[in-house]
């Protein structure tokens, strides 16, 4: 019993590590990638073309909010499956 | 700050009272820098201001550092496990950010524009792998050090001792880089001389570290992050404010963008600048500030980011500080932290490079020499800025300067001016036209980065030689093999000694007697107690006479002047992330990870990581003749670098082993057009490669590890290390 909700515990934290691996993979490379295309826009009021911005800024910001998101996305799961610390 | 009676009161109540005093930190510190801005207007001169600035954090780090020193083992090496995430993440964050990203990282986006950018993005997407994959796992087994882990996972010393050589290897080149830096400021701003200035920085570095290991480490480093953070964005929030009338430089800056480029079009169209193109972008063209790829291709564009971030997840300075925490919940949310905190200066650098950039363009290029704007002359004195080929010390120097030049017209053009890169941040407050106390302030602001940094990978490296050489490794054997380890390793070091010391030259032979002889002074002041002490007290003696040697040498290092601090950096990150990020990562994600695996993959993914820096620096033709290595390629006209049959060709060179500096080959060949700075991106793979195939031919490891490694992705129950002891 024990055993095999450990063994759905790991499961889901592997899924939720290859999704933020995903979305890290998205916009630390693949995004920059097209930096001669997304230069063609301009970021509405501040006036940075989008690639630049995405490299600056944009890229940083959604690194930030991720990490918040996944301290709290596997404390819940951890407490789900009664494996996270007391408090 | 925090003394041994907080072990008694809640997290809650301790975090609050850490607020409080931080807070009146906080507000000291800016009634400090009110006071010295009332003092310069009565007309106290700038030299007394700087040292005013320089010696008063000093002070405060030291007193820090004093209030806060220690006798526990645990206080010592993980500063008790009882740092709020909150406050872990500023410490982080001061402990991440170095000389090289408060002074250097804004001159390098100033001279590659958009190129730069990688530096950026690889010094801030790391922390995501360090919070998925590896820093609440580490937390979570309750290691002390780095090779810990690996010792406990990869039963035993083997694995110990290569986790000790990567750590040594990869935050000694890391510290070297933080010494200079350190020396440079304070020769700057208190014009001592530059080897003298770099033991000074020492003496601050050593006062935090020394007595109270990673608890007086921890409560400075917080201190050290809200001198730079205030120091790094104050001159850009006034200068934003004067200049687009929003005192948020961040969003303003894309302005400056705009014009930069429309500038930039203006001065090719006038004839004062050469567009780099593919096919011509030798020295002096311009390159488009947002145009991608000029200065780095691709591949090392890309190659730069993921070595920074894999390399992130491997430095042990940086995962050391996330087994502080009281709790695993409390890693994870810290690592959160550090990056919101690291985030704040980084996403502001572009900024001071695009205004900078703006002023250079618009004040300067394009003018008549006759007009130039007269903060440019102090900068120019220390030749760290050149018009026409020459330093810019004057007006009257610059004109003879460009008189000089057949057929100048007077009218500055885009290759008449260079700029040193470190002059970017420093020189911000005077571009803007403020008071010189806040050219102090962006001083101290640079020596604490360099100091918080310094004490963190100096810590790091005394720990893992106490703790995993001498408390794990030696004071277990019996005494007769004790003494002869210990013998030997002293006369290692007296022949290093005088192998390294020049022996003529302006101090003499004499100098290495006296080195010798200061360095068997602590060993021998301590001998007659030695006897008396009890296992605990001998473990921090050693630990802090290590952290003495450790400090001293990089010291010595940094004053000889290794150049390029940036591509120091860079080998550190590329160094770790081969040796260290294949074993660590597998050896929590697969349990199918063998001893004999990991053993295999640290030495042939480090070992190829550093062959391939070390041939390309320093051995440059005996890889082009034995390696099959050519030289790089130029990023914009796909030329080679370095014609490498005409440098074979000439004695002078082939002579020139280990490759000087001023070699034309060094670090300009490689395989696959590939920047030594990203020598990881050869290692890391064959590291995961080797440890995979290996694993799967040897037998799996034992039910026990099994279950242990279950344990340690669990965050609930005690850390792996209390439940065996």
């Amino acid at each position: 019993m024990q055993k095999a909700n450990d063994e759905v515990h790991w499961k889901r934290t592997t899924n939720l590590m290859l999704m933020h691996l995903g979305v890290w993979v998205f916009f630390g490379y693949i995004i920059h990638m097209f930096v001669g295309t997304l230069n063609k826009f301009t970021v509405p009021v501040l006036g940075f073309p989008l690639g630049f911005y995405m490299a600056a800024q944009g890229s940083l910001i959604v690194f930030v909010v991720m990490l918040f998101l996944f301290a709290r996305q596997q404390d819940k799961l951890d407490r789900e499956h009664g494996v996270a610390e007391d408090d | 700050m925090a003394t041994a009676e907080t072990t008694t009161q809640t997290t809650a109540q301790f975090s609050k009272s850490l607020g409080r005093l931080y807070a009146i930190y906080t507000g000291s510190f800016l009634a400090f820098v009110i006071f010295i801005a009332i003092i310069e207007q009565l007309g106290v001169p700038n030299r007394f201001l700087g040292y005013l600035f320089v010696f008063f954090t000093l002070a405060v780090y030291g007193v820090i550092g004093v209030a806060t020193r220690t006798a526990e083992v645990s206080e010592y090496y993980v500063a008790g496990r009882r740092v709020p995430a909150f406050y872990n993440g500023m410490a982080t964050g001061a402990d991440w950010m170095s000389a090289a990203s408060f002074v250097g990282m804004a001159g390098s986006l100033f001279l590659f524009g958009y190129d730069g950018l990688a530096w950026v993005l690889g010094w801030t997407g790391g922390f995501v792998l360090v919070s998925i994959l590896v820093g609440p796992y580490l937390r979570k087994f309750g290691a002390y050090t780095v090779p810990d882990f690996l010792a406990f996972r990869y039963g035993g010393n083997f694995a110990r001792f290569l986790g000790v050589i990567v750590l040594v290897c990869c935050s000694f080149t890391y510290v070297t880089a933080q010494i200079y830096g350190t020396g440079l400021i304070a020769s700057r701003f208190l014009g001592m001389q530059f080897e003298v200035a770099v033991f000074v920085g020492l003496v601050g570095i050593l006062m935090c570290a020394m007595l109270g290991g990673m608890k007086a480490v921890t409560w400075t480093q917080i201190a050290q992050y809200i001198v730079l953070i205030v120091a790094y964005l104050v001159p850009i929030v006034i200068l934003s404010t004067k200049k687009y009338g929003v005192p948020i430089p961040e969003l303003t800056y894309g302005f400056a963008i705009q014009d930069i480029t429309a500038r930039e079009q203006q001065l090719v169209k006038d004839g004062l600048a050469v567009l780099c193109t593919s096919a011509n972008c030798g020295p002096g063209t311009l390159k488009p500030h947002i145009q991608p790829f000029m200065n780095y291709t691709p591949l090392n564009f890309f190659g730069i980011i993921f070595c920074m971030m894999v390399g992130t997840a491997s430095l042990p300075h940086i995962l050391m500080r996330y087994f502080t925490t009281p709790s695993v919940r409390e890693a994870r949310q810290s690592v959160a932290w550090s990056l919101l905190f690291i985030f704040l200066l980084y996403f502001s650098a572009p900024a001071y490079a695009a205004f900078s950039k703006l002023e250079v363009y618009t004040n300067i290029i394009g003018r008549n020499v006759e007009t130039i704007r007269p903060w440019l002359f102090t900068w120019g004195e220390l030749g760290l800025i050149q018009i026409c080929g020459k330093a810019a010390p004057s007006l009257d120097a610059v004109i003879a300067a460009c008189k000089a030049i057949p057929g100048h017209a007077g009218i500055i053009r885009f290759q008449d001016f260079v700029i040193n890169t470190d002059v970017i941040v420093l020189s911000t407050p005077e571009i803007a036209g403020l008071p010189y106390v806040i050219s102090g302030l962006v001083a101290a602001g640079g020596l604490a980065a360099a100091l918080s940094t310094a004490d963190g990978l100096l810590l790091a490296i005394a720990n893992a030689l106490s703790h995993d050489i001498y408390y794990k490794m030696i004071q277990p054997l019996r005494p007769a093999g004790r003494s002869t380890v210990i013998l030997l390793m002293l006369a290692a070091i007296v022949a290093a000694v005088v192998w390294f010391l020049p022996g003529p030259g302006p101090y003499g032979i004499a100098m290495r007697w006296w080195v010798l002889g200061l360095g068997f002074l602590p060993p021998l002041t301590v001998l007659p107690f030695w006897g008396k002490m009890n296992d605990v007290e001998k473990r921090l003696l050693v630990a802090r006479i290590l952290l003495l040697y450790v400090a001293a040498t990089s010291a010595a290092l940094a004053s000889t002047r290794p150049s390029d601090i940036l591509a120091m950096v860079g080998w550190a990150f590329s160094l770790a992330m081969a040796g260290n990020f294949p074993a660590i990562t597998m050896g929590i994600w697969w349990k199918r990870t063998t001893t004999t695996g990991a053993i295999c993959g640290i030495i042939a993914g480090w070992g190829l990581c550093l062959f391939y820096l070390v041939v390309s620096r320093y051995f440059p033709q005996f890889g082009v003749t034995y390696a099959g290595m050519s030289s790089l390629l130029n990023p914009e006209t796909g030329k080679a670098l370095v014609n490498v049959a005409q440098v074979m060709a000439d004695p002078k060179w082939l002579a020139d082993v280990p490759a000087s500096a001023a070699n034309p080959m060094a670090n300009r060949v490689g395989w696959f057009d590939l920047n030594n700075i990203n020598c990881g991106l050869l290692g890391m793979p064959l590291g995961f490669l080797v440890i995979y195939v290996v694993s799967l031919m040897g037998t799996p490891p034992s039910k026990e590890m099994q279950d242990l490694i279950d344990e340690i992705r669990k965050p609930r129950g005690k850390t792996i290390l209390e439940g065996r002891n």
